[in-house]
């Protein structure tokens, strides 16, 4: 019985290593491909985006969740949710704008940083950008523009990292949706 | 513990990715086969690198003892063929063929990486060289 119950924690356990891997290597190729760290962080974001178009499929697929009504709906299924479902980790919402429509989200800890340094000389690299890609690209699919930035970060030194969430407006028109 | 959808996407983004860049510059298939080759290279190492030190510390496993050692070539495949893919596509290697002179074909019925695509020429071709070489 136990030998079964820890196959499954190290396979699972596996895959979260192949896909923190697979990002570490993604990341390494786009710093070879391009130039500066800027060019790299758009990449990640229009990759991200590109996923997140779809995850929300996937998302609302298997949550069951209804519409959320507010802006603090989504930030609570954002973080319970969501990054438990995909991540398996509950970042933690905090420093809610006076007017409701900006949040941050704390985490403790980043799997995708798992085993990574960033060099000196990727100082201005945002190496978990395509979160922030995924969060906009989601949101877009379920009628809300949004910004997503990241304001600190665990591998630059600080002590979580945070990415800061901005409500823009509500998207009335069903555009279809141009690949990037 | 990411999950299996996020990093299926994430791995059809990669391979798109490198073909759009592609596109852009003057660089011929064989290049793109090639990067996505290095990248599943990298990431190959590093899972073995980690199983190691997972399985040393572990000690339920009846191939622990083994792993430091393995004694010809056939024991690799087979580790490959059943724990690694195990591991990384949750299901063993369907058929192994060999003709004994180093040359091994390994099918699989069911690759997870493609399970989710039409039946696009292109990506067949190209979608399987990431992340098992």
């Amino acid at each position: 019985m136990s030998r079964q119950a820890n196959r499954g924690t190290e396979s699972k356990k596996m895959s979260s290593e192949l896909f923190t891997l697979t990002y570490g290597a993604l990341v390494t190729q786009l710093c070879k491909d391009y130039e500066n760290d800027e060019d790299v962080n758009k990449q990640l974001d229009k990759m991200g985006y590109n996923i997140g178009v779809r995850l929300i499929e996937d998302f609302l697929a298997r949550s069951n969740v209804g519409k959320c009504h507010d802006f603090r709906e989504t930030a609570d299924v954002i973080a319970k949710v969501a990054f438990k479902m995909y991540l398996g980790i509950t970042p933690s919402i905090t420093n809610w704008s006076p007017a409701g429509d900006e949040f941050s989200l704390i985490m403790e800890n980043n799997p995708l940083v798992d085993f990574v340094e960033l060099p000196d000389s990727h100082s201005s690299l945002i190496y978990s950008n395509l979160l922030c890609g995924v969060l906009r690209g989601a949101l877009e699919m379920v009628q809300m523009a949004v910004e997503a930035k990241f304001v600190q970060d665990a591998l630059k030194g600080d002590g979580v990292t945070e990415i800061r969430m901005r409500f823009i407006r509500r998207i009335e028109d069903n555009l279809p949706v141009g690949e990037e | 513990m990411a999950d299996e959808a996020l990093f299926l996407l994430l791995h059809n983004e990669m391979v798109s990715g490198v073909y759009k860049s592609a596109e852009q510059g003057e660089v011929e298939n064989g290049r793109c086969i090639t990067k996505l080759e290095n990248m599943g290279f990298r990431v190959g190492q590093g899972l073995i690198e980690r199983k190691n030190t997972v399985l040393l510390l572990v000690d339920l496993f009846r191939f622990t003892k083994d792993t430091a050692r393995f004694k010809d070539e056939l024991d690799i495949m087979k580790f490959i063929c059943k724990d690694f893919w195990t591991t990384v596509f949750k299901k063993q290697i369907d058929n192994l063929r060999t003709n004994h002179q180093g040359i091994y074909v390994l099918q699989d019925n069911k690759f997870r990486l493609l399970t989710q695509m039409s039946a696009g020429k292109q990506y067949l071709e190209h979608a399987s060289k990431v992340n098992f070489r």
